[in-house]
């Protein structure tokens, strides 16, 4: 029975990112393939710890200790000690604790930023490609003029026109910077799609438009655009960790976000520079493991690149 | 009787910016009576794809332009609006083409593609369009239907995936179906089994049959009257016994002597028709067919031969093979 149920969905998967056995082709060279492994194992890790945060991480975000704070004084701040594996920060809370906490932040952040800009994207991608014409000329100069504002700059505008920097305010910042990258990417296999055998077939059996737009040319043009998907995760944890770091972050002091964990501890570099490597490496680290696995699904589903 | 189909001057032109337009159909007309299966022969690039893509509205709006008319039933498709034309296909008239695996969808199963149809123009339900849609696929010969609708085109061989387009195509009884190249992407055993489904079919539901080739093998054995095509025009036009026992025009003539025989005289070479169709000459003012032609004489590089009708055989050509030379 299971064995059914497993088996039918990964002839789903398979054809719903590309359709034919291509596909199938392709995971068979991912799994051999070192860097999409490396990717796939970075990027697994890392979203077990952010899931199990709350459950793993001994103390609270934002919770202050006096063992730490004791220890506080101009020039130094308390190492690793017992029950504070990474020591504490220049409040003295518990430093491993923040860095496991900002995790979960950085990996909501950057996934409902990607999703948001994917669903905007996927809609202005479907009209302009599905009707042509004015819609479309319309719908592409705008993303052409967001297109040419460098990335990290249009978030930091779209974070600036908010009257106080929030978590919402940068996902929104940052989905932003997602939604021309896929509405051009669809927009493009939509296409290609429209002059296709199977769509030209389909309207020669007067299936009506919507339903031609909808169920034959959306499902078969939206595989690169869920591989750049997962490459522009990658971006948006760079992003929305460098607004925090200028400040134009998640505000609240409940929380920890690596992206200002950075921002703060560039006081302290002199004193304890392990407060700035952590954060650093850490969001280099992810973004890096989502760029290698994005990366590898993109030239294993290239029909053109044979390796 | 009153035909079903009645196709009159069709003309294509495919403009381009900056260059002169292609006439990729040139005055095509004919017609089809209810139930008659007809053919429409032709090497690569003559006009047979526009042609069927012109009847069934399917080319696309810009940068082409196609005049004449085209009556089904009296009224022409033409001059229907887009949503209407939509009403049409796929009830009235539909398609089968060339590559079946390309012409159909691959990431819905064959049995949604089916009850899509089904649906659409008969608001049948979605439990008893499953179960119209596994007659059909039974009809059509493809063995456990019902587990089959759950297939995807890539999991069904060419053969079957064949089948699968025409089942969908006659799904809703359409009166007149074409059948542009059906076959030609078939090995030769499968070829012979689809061309015998469709010969059944239109019979069965009373659908007359454009049957698009390039192979006159696939015309002998399927079509009443045959249209034989050159550079977008209609240069002959005959019942088939007649065409194949007395081609008339050098174009068809060297047609039937380019396919091998089984029952010619042992000895009797195959002769290719010499040049290729980028050899054509306008037709506004000669023969197109002339540079390539064995019987051109001078009139034909002057002057545009017309089509003439006569004892049921059309005929475009200045100097024809005599009838007496088979
Ligand atoms: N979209 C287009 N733009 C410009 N010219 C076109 C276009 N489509 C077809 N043509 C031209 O129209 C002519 C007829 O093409 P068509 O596809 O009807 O040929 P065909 O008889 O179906 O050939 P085949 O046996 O290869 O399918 C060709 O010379 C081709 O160059
Ligand atoms: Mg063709």
């Amino acid at each position: 029975m299971s064995t059914t149920w497993a088996t039918r969905r990964k002839t789903r998967i398979d054809d719903l990112s590309a359709g034919r056995s291509l596909t199938s082709e392709a995971f068979r060279r991912l799994r051999r393939d070192p860097v999409a492994l490396t990717g796939a194992t970075i990027v697994g890790v890392f979203v077990v710890i952010a899931a199990l945060a709350p459950l793993i991480a001994p103390h609270g975000a934002a919770e202050a200790f006096p063992a730490l704070q004791e220890n506080l004084r101009p020039g130094s701040i308390p190492g690793p000690q017992d029950g504070f594996p990474l020591g504490g920060d220049q409040l003295g809370r518990d430093f491993y604790s923040r860095m496991l906490l900002a995790s979960q932040q950085t990996l909501l952040v950057g996934v409902l930023a990607t999703v948001i800009g994917l669903i905007v994207g996927i809609v202005i991608g479907t009209l302009a490609g599905a009707f042509g014409g004015w819609v479309d000329t319309v719908l592409m100069r705008v993303t052409d003029v967001l297109l040419a504002v460098p990335s990290l700059l249009l978030a930091i505008s779209v974070a600036a026109l908010a009257a106080s920097p929030s978590q919402t305010t940068v996902i929104i910042a940052v989905a932003v910077v997602g939604v021309p990258i896929f509405a051009r990417l669809l927009r493009g296999s939509m296409l290609s799609q429209r002059d296709s055998d199977h769509v030209i077939a389909a309207t020669a059996l007067g299936v009506k438009r919507p339903a031609v737009v909808l169920r034959h040319m959306l499902p078969n043009a939206i595989g690169p655009v869920i591989v750049q998907a997962t490459l522009t995760l990658a971006t948006a944890i760079l992003d929305a960790a460098a607004l925090s770091f200028l400040g134009l972050g998640d505000a609240d002091p409940g929380r920890a976000e690596w992206g200002l964990m950075l921002a703060q501890a560039q006081s302290y570099l002199d004193v304890r520079p392990a407060l700035a490597f952590y954060p650093a490496i850490a969001i280099i680290v992810v973004a890096l493991g989502f760029t290698l696995l994005g990366e590898s699904l993109r030239e294993a589903l290239d029909p053109k690149g044979s390796r | 009787m009153t035909p079903l189909l009645e196709v009159d001057d069709l003309r294509v032109a495919f403009r381009r910016r900056g260059e002169p337009d292609t006439v990729a159909v040139d005055g095509v007309s004919f017609d089809v009576a209810p139930g008659q299966v007809i053919g429409l022969v032709g090497e690569s690039g003559c006009g047979k794809s526009v042609t069927a893509m012109a009847i069934m509205r399917l080319l696309p709006a810009r940068g082409v332009r196609v005049t004449g008319s085209v009556q089904l039933d009296g009224v022409d498709l033409l001059g229907l609006s887009e949503s209407q034309m939509r009403e049409r296909r796929g009830k009235d008239l539909s398609m089968v083409f060339q590559d079946p695996l390309s012409s159909l969808n691959p990431v819905i199963p064959i049995g949604l593609q089916v009850t899509e149809v089904l649906a659409r123009h008969r608001g049948m339900a979605k439990e008893p369009a499953r179960k119209a849609a596994a007659d059909l696929l039974e009809r059509v010969g493809i063995p456990d239907p019902r587990r089959r609708l759950g297939s995807y085109p890539h999991q069904l061989s060419g053969g079957m995936r064949q089948r699968a387009l025409i089942a969908i195509a006659l799904a809703c009884r359409p009166r007149l179906l074409i059948a542009d190249e059906p076959t030609t992407a078939l090995d030769v055993t499968i070829q012979a089994q689809i061309l015998e489904l469709l010969r059944e079919l239109v019979r069965e539901t009373g659908a007359a049959l454009i049957m698009i080739t390039h192979d006159l093998g696939v015309v002998a054995g399927l079509c009443e009257t045959v249209n034989v095509l050159y550079g977008g025009r209609i240069v002959e036009r005959a019942q088939r016994h007649r065409l194949f026992g007395t081609p008339r025009h050098p174009y068809t003539h060297g047609l039937l002597r380019s396919i091998p025989r089984l029952d010619a005289p042992s000895g009797e070479e195959l002769v290719a028709i010499r040049g290729s169709v980028v050899d054509n000459l306008p037709w506004e003012h000669a023969c197109a067919f002339a540079p390539r032609c064995p019987r051109a004489v001078d009139l034909c590089t002057g002057t545009t031969p017309l089509a003439e009708t006569s004892g049921g055989r059309l005929l475009r050509c200045h100097n024809p093979v005599p009838a007496s030379a088979e």
